[in-house]
This record gives structure tokens, C-alpha cells and sequence, in this order.
């Protein structure tokens, strides 16, 4: 059913698009049709299980690690066609990728700073939805300042490494296989420099996980502690002393693919929103009304926002509509979720076992990190100043 | 949707900034102001003559070079940074868009081809109504002789002074709405116009006794047809409001990288940075908002959702730009409640602005109207 709130196809339907449509609709039903729109950011605890025969079931489809070269496993996809593929995956309602840390920020560095047998070893595991990776970056001390990296690495006589420290807000650390983080090789190193990037199993000794609880209940995030923590020798992506470049060399590959897949599914979020307006009669409140206008020219924006970055090319020097991406989307989601507990109303002050009014308040709560994670508001207003517009730096100690 | 700009599109928008730089420049829009007309004929002239702005929208076979709305929605971000003391935008914005998506493609053929090829300057009332049709309350047009004429006052003309002709929407009788250009030549005509606080455009009205007018619609004017006509309008009030945005940016991140205080320039403070940010970040999103609201008007879709997207649009427009020249003034600290220095000339603009075609805010009340009665397929 056509609704004011999902942006049309583009004119004529590419074959890509029908195909995967078609795919969707044939493949995200039986037990997977309770994954319809589950799993997102704020939903990560929903049905892990389920969602990795999910993996499974993608990879079988032939719809992992499509970006990746095809010399690796991948298919090759151009970033026009990786775009339409998450659109029309988000519009089908596909849920949260359980794969996504492997496929999204894994596989990519192996694929370019890692060696052949580290390639050869990891890389079928993530394109099969066999095996599922944890990010290791943050830590208590290093958030922001994530180069204050404080978990120590050192290297034994028989070529393995030892890790000890603490990683936090890891997700989903407990459904996942193994972890890579970035820990101090150097002693004595500060900052960027020092650090290297290791592969580490999940399952032993040296590793404890202890959720975190969030304010909406639930537990995405984790502590996970290393304790004289195991890495094989074959594990060290990058030389010794590289691993912020190793990190961080991701974050400046083209992250615009999945943002028209990340606004189809805010679509359906608004989409929700007003059907709780409409049934409790908020829809009729001219306050309600002018923020719900605004949530929608918001996100028209959003989406056009995205394509004028697509449309920007591969070129790595930031322009200034992707400068201002992460902040524009964040902010705007939490303004959605404010808009949705005020239209609950009372209805919505108690945990609702209604799946519907329970992910509204999901979006309420969730949508607090929204703005403080992947670089929070003051850090991306920095970024701003200072990347597009040319003003003096922070001053650094 | 193709989200880059051509070639063409990019020649053009460069060429405008770098004209506009130049000739319209602070001391010549302050000159402007104070001779009080809210016109720099010289620059006009050149303007819709040698530069031929006024032809870009317009079909080739009348004239015109038969480019889209993006295109004269980059030269309107480029008129409205510079703050251009000329009828460009009531002519091409408001006159020969109606003529345009509300007049008869016979009627209105040859005022079109006047209009391209620089010889008239037209102009049109922006009631402070979200219908435009609310602009014929007062106006009221007779069938006489083999024509028409009107009777009434039309308000709230921009650049009502200066202009050649004025479409206008009047009262054609029993219950009918109907389009009609004078020209200010005419019998019956006299205008009075008087400089607000934004001097840069001075609004007027045409009071109209007996005047002759030539009917532009056949039959009445059709809502659809005058919805689009606003929506485009909308749009491109939103494309200015956007270059005086970015202007008044541009204003501030130069003023606080050389200010200093405290042993260093005032832009190195981050309570400072954020707020330049934010400014981007406004600027940004409108940009992305007109690109993508154009592109849409472009692909000939959907009246109603071009309609609620221009509303919107001209919403998040008002908002920027007064947010930006608020702390275009506040960051500029005690010179920026000068008259001396700019932030001030783009302040009062965007406060007249938020009156044209109705306030912005009625504009999100459409919206919603659009997303919440409207009952969809």
C-alpha cells in the first residue's frame, strides 16, 4: 500500500531492483517473516538465532558480500547498484544484518590490509553467515578520543600475542565468534601511534562479556574484558605499530550505500508514527501535526541529502553534504522518537507488549545514542567546523 | 534523479555568482536601498538582456533556452546572496510562472517571449495567504468591449514600481477566478509603492480603476494548475533563502577567523565552531531539500506531493535562513547590530520573507494536512 511517508521508486524499475524484490518476498517469509523490519540499531537482541540462519539464507541467495571484489568472494556490485540493493532490501522490511561488522567493516580491511591466508581463512566464513564478528574499539577511557587506547598487546617467544585490557559497547558480543581491536603494542606510545590490530577468538579463557544495561532494558552493548587473551601469530592484520591506520583506513571508504537504506527504513519508523497519531487521535493536535510535518520534510531531505553524497562520486574529500550526514540523520531520528512517546501519551509511560507501540518506545530510548555513537554531536560539529568550513582545529594536549 | 548538476547547469550558476559578486556587492545593494526604489537598473538591463536570466526556464520555441527549475532555482540562490535590487525574481518567479502553469499556452506565448528575450518585467501579489488565490479578494474583472477590466487593489506586489505588467488573479464573476495581465502603461493604472524594512525588495500596490486587461485562462483558472504555480514559487523563495544563508555563513566563518580576543581569533573557540556548524549543517540539508524539491518539480510527478514538499521546504527555508543571519549578527558580536556591517541587510530579508504566499508555518499545516487527512491509494 502505497503511504505518504515512502519514497516512490525511482522511474522505471531496474532489473537489480525487481530481482531482489522478487527475492525478498519469495525468501523473508515462514519463520523469517517475524524478522520483517526486527534487528536495526536498538532491535539487536531480536532472535539472534534466527537472524544468523537469516545470514545463511542471504548467502545462499548470493546476496553477501556483494561489494566486495569478486576476486574475493564478492560480487562486484558498483556503489550504484550496493545503494539499490539496500533500498529495496530496507523497503521489503529485511531485518538488521547480524553479518554486518563482518561484512561491512571486517572483511573490507582483510580485503585490504590483510595477507592471503588471513583472507583465505576468515573471509568464506563471513560470505557463508557462518561466522560473526565484534568491533573491539572503544574503551572506558577512549571513547571520543578513541586513540587513548589503554588495552595492552605484546607479542610471546612462539610468535602468539597476548591481549589484556577492556573493550565497552561492544554489540552483540555474546552472539559473536571472534572480536578485532586495536590495543597498545608500543609501550610507553601515546595516541595514534603504537597500536596494533588483532584477531581474536571469542571462546576462551582470557575473554569475559558482560552485557551492559541500557535505559530501555535491554542489553546490544557489552563489556568485554581480556585477560592475558590469546591472538595467533597469523592474526596480526597490518605490521606492528599500523593498527590505527588499519582501523581507521575504513572509515574513509564510501560509507553512502547504506544511507538510502537507512532512510527507507526511518521511513517505515514515520510511517509507524503516524498510525499511532491517527489512532489516538493526536493526529488532530495542531502541535502534533507541525512536528510530524517536520519529521516528514526532515526526512525528504534526508533522502536527498544521500543522493546528492552518491551522486558526489568516490571522491574521498569529504564534500559538505556528507560532512553532515551523521549528524543530520541522528538528530533527526531522535526527534522521531521524542514525537513518538509524546503522541503515546500515557499509553506509552508503560512497557507495552503491543510489538508496535513497544518499538515506538524502543526508538524513544534508543535514539539517545543515536547522537552519541559513531562520533557524537559535539564531535561531528567539530568536524564540521573544522573540515568544511576551515576553522582552527582543537587544540591537542 | 540525477543528483549533479550538468555542465550547463554548473556554467551557469558559476557565471551568476561571479556576476552578482561583482555588481551587486554590498555598496551597490546599500546604494539601492538608499535611493530607496529597490532597483539597479543598469545591472537589470544586464541581467535580463545580455545575460539573458530571464530566458533559462523558458521553452526554447518562444525564446528561452528550455532549462529546468534547477536552473533557475541556482540563480535565484545567487540573486537572493547578493540580495539583487532588480524585478528578476517577481518576473520569473512569480510573473511568468504563472504564465507558465496557469495561462493558456496561447495567451500566454507571447508575454512569455517578452519576458525571454528581456523585454518585460513582470510581477505578480504575494497575498499573506498560503492560496494564491486569496490575491484576487478585492479584484474584480468585467467583461467590456472585446476585453476585460479590472477594478480593485492589488497588494503586495514586489517591485510593484518598476514593473512593466502584473498578472494578477481577480474575480471574473459567478464564482469564476481568472488571470489577467495589465501593464502599468495602461488607463486606470496608478501604483504606490513604499520601502520596508528590507529596502531590497520594495513592495507596492497597483490600484486598478477600469484598467484594460487581457485575459490569460480559459474558463477559470484550475486549482491544480495555481498549486503548482505556488509550489514552484515556494521552491525558489526556498532557493533564495538558501544563498542568503550560505551568505551569511560565509559572512561569519570570515569574521571570527579574523577577530581575535583573548590572543586568538574568536573562531577557534568551539562554542564558536559548533555554532558555525549548525549553520552549515542548515545550509546543507536546505541545499540538498531545493536540489532534490526541483529535480522533482523537473519530472513533471505528482502535483499534491510537489506541493506538500515546496511547503515543507519553504518551511525549513524560513527557519534557516533566520537562524543563520540571527547568528550571523550574534557572532559577529557588537558589529553585528550595525548598520555598517551585512548581517543585518540579510535579518530584515529574512524576516520579510516568512510573509510571502503565507506564513511558513501555514505551509507545515499543509503537510500534514497531505500526510494525516488526505486518505492515500
Amino acid at each position: 500500500m502505497a503511504d505518504a511517508a515512502q519514497p516512490a521508486r525511482d522511474s522505471a524499475p531496474s532489473d537489480l531492483r525487481t530481482e531482489i524484490a522478487a527475492w525478498m518476498a519469495a525468501h523473508l517469509t515462514g519463520e523469517f517473516a517475524a524478522l520483517q523490519h526486527r534487528g536495526g540499531p536498538g532491535d539487536e537482541e531480536a532472535d539472534p538465532e534466527l537472524r544468523k540462519r537469516w545470514e545463511q539464507e542471504m548467502a545462499a541467495g548470493g546476496w553477501t558480500g556483494i561489494g566486495w571484489p569478486v576476486e574475493f568472494g564478492g560480487r562486484g556490485f558498483s556503489i550504484e547498484d550496493q545503494v539499490i540493493f539496500h533500498e529495496e532490501y530496507a523497503r521489503a522490511g529485511g531485518p538488521g544484518r547480524m553479518g554486518h561488522i563482518g561484512e561491512g567493516l571486517l572483511g573490507p580491511t582483510l580485503i585490504r590490509y590483510g595477507t592471503p591466508e588471513q583472507r583465505q581463512r576468515f573471509l568464506p566464513g563471513i560470505l557463508e553467515g557462518r561466522e560473526f564478528w565484534a568491533q573491539g574499539y572503544s574503551e572506558p577511557n577512549a571513547g571520543s578520543d578513541l586513540s587513548n587506547v589503554q588495552t595492552r598487546c605484546w607479542q610471546t617467544d612462539d610468535g602468539s600475542w597476548r591481549v589484556s585490557g577492556q573493550k565497552i559497547w561492544t554489540s552483540l558480543a555474546h552472539e559473536s565468534d571472534w572480536i578485532f581491536v586495536i590495543a597498545r603494542s608500543e609501550p610507553g606510545s601515546k595516541g595514534r601511534h603504537g597500536l596494533s590490530f588483532l584477531l581474536l577468538p571469542l571462546d576462551q579463557d582470557g575473554i569475559s562479556i558482560r552485557p551492559i544495561r541500557q535505559m530501555s532494558g535491554g542489553s546490544e552493548f557489552n563489556e568485554v574484558f581480556f585477560d592475558e587473551a590469546v591472538a595467533e601469530a597469523d592474526c596480526l592484520v597490518g605490521a606492528p605499530g599500523e593498527g590505527w591506520k588499519v582501523a581507521m583506513g575504513l572509515l574513509e571508504v564510501e560509507r553512502g550505500v547504506s544511507t538510502l537504506g537507512q532512510q527507507m527504513h526511518f521511513a517505515h519508523e514515520l510511517q509507524l508514527v503516524i498510525e499511532a497519531a491517527k489512532q489516538t487521535g493526536q493526529a488532530a493536535e495542531p502541535a502534533i501535526r507541525a512536528r510530524i510535518a517536520e519529521a516528514w520534510g526532515g526526512l525528504r531531505v534526508m533522502r536527498y541529502n544521500a543522493l546528492r553524497m552518491l551522486a558526489g562520486g568516490d571522491d574521498l574529500a569529504l564534500p559538505r553534504e556528507a560532512l553532515i550526514y551523521k549528524y543530520y540523520w541522528s538528530n533527526w531520528h531522535r526527534d522521531l522518537g521524542k514525537l513518538a512517546m509524546d503522541i503515546l501519551g500515557p499509553e506509552g509511560e508503560v512497557p507495552s507488549e503491543d510489538p508496535v507501540i513497544r518499538r515506538l518506545q524502543q526508538i524513544f530510548f534508543f535514539s539517545r545514542a543515536d547522537t552519541i555513537y559513531a562520533g557524537s554531536n559535539e564531535i561531528q560539529l567539530n568536524l564540521i567546523a573544522e573540515r568544511g568550513l576551515g576553522l582552527p582545529r582543537e587544540p591537542r594536549p | 534523479m540525477a543528483f549533479s548538476l550538468s555542465d550547463d547547469e554548473r556554467m551557469i550558476a558559476e557565471a551568476a555568482a561571479e556576476v552578482l559578486a561583482e555588481a551587486s556587492d554590498s555598496v551597490a545593494v546599500r546604494a539601492c536601498c538608499e535611493a530607496g526604489e529597490g532597483i539597479d537598473r543598469a545591472l537589470w538591463e544586464q541581467v535580463a538582456g545580455e545575460l539573458g536570466w530571464c530566458a533559462v526556464g523558458i521553452d526554447e520555441a518562444l525564446g528561452g533556452m528550455g532549462m529546468g527549475v534547477l536552473t533557475e532555482a541556482l540563480l535565484f540562490e545567487q540573486s537572493g546572496a547578493h540580495l539583487l535590487c532588480a524585478p528578476f525574481f517577481s518576473s520569473v518567479a512569480l510573473g511568468a510562472n504563472l504564465l507558465r502553469h496557469v495561462a493558456s499556452v496561447r495567451a500566454a506565448e507571447a508575454w512569455l517571449a517578452a519576458v525571454a528575450e528581456g523585454r518585460m518585467s513582470l510581477s505578480a501579489p504575494l497575498p499573506d495567504s498560503p492560496h494564491w488565490s486569496d490575491a484576487a479578494a478585492g479584484v474584480r474583472a468585467e467583461a467590456a468591449d472585446a476585453g476585460w477590466r479590472l477594478m480593485g487593489e492589488v497588494a503586495r506586489v514586489p517591485d510593484a514600481a518598476h514593473v512593466d505588467a502584473l498578472v494578477c488573479l481577480a474575480d471574473a464573476g459567478d464564482g469564476e477566478l481568472g488571470l489577467f495581465a495589465v501593464v502599468q502603461a495602461a488607463e486606470g493604472v496608478s501604483v504606490s509603492a513604499r520601502p520596508g524594512w528590507d529596502a531590497t525588495r520594495v513592495f507596492g500596490s497597483w490600484m486598478l480603476d477600469g484598467a484594460p486587461a487581457e485575459r490569460l485562462d480559459v474558463g477559470g483558472v484550475a486549482d491544480g494548475a495555481l498549486q503548482r504555480a505556488a509550489a514552484i514559487a515556494r521552491l525558489h523563495i526556498a532557493a533564495e533563502a538558501l544563498g542568503g544563508a550560505q551568505r551569511c555563513l560565509d559572512l561569519t566563518t570570515a569574521y571570527v577567523a579574523e577577530r581575535k580576543q583573548f590572543g586568538r581569533a574568536v573562531g577557534s573557540f568551539q562554542a564558536v565552531k559548533h555554532r558555525c556548524a549548525q549553520m552549515m549543517v542548515e545550509v546543507e540539508a536546505l541545499r540538498s531539500g531545493v536540489f532534490g524539491a526541483a529535480r522533482l518539480a523537473e519530472a513533471e510527478d505528482d502535483t499534491a506531493q510537489l506541493a506538500a514538499e515546496c511547503h515543507a521546504l519553504r518551511l525549513r527555508a524560513d527557519r534557516a535562513f533566520f537562524f543563520c543571519a540571527q547568528e550571523a549578527i550574534q557572532l559577529h558580536g557588537g558589529v553585528g547590530f550595525t548598520w555598517e556591517y551585512d548581517p543585518q541587510l540579510y535579518f530584515k530579508r529574512a524576516q520579510a520573507a516568512r510573509s510571502w504566499l503565507g506564513r511558513p508555518e501555514r505551509g507545515g499545516e499543509a503537510v500534514a494536512a497531505h500526510l494525516l487527512d488526505d486518505e492515500a491509494a
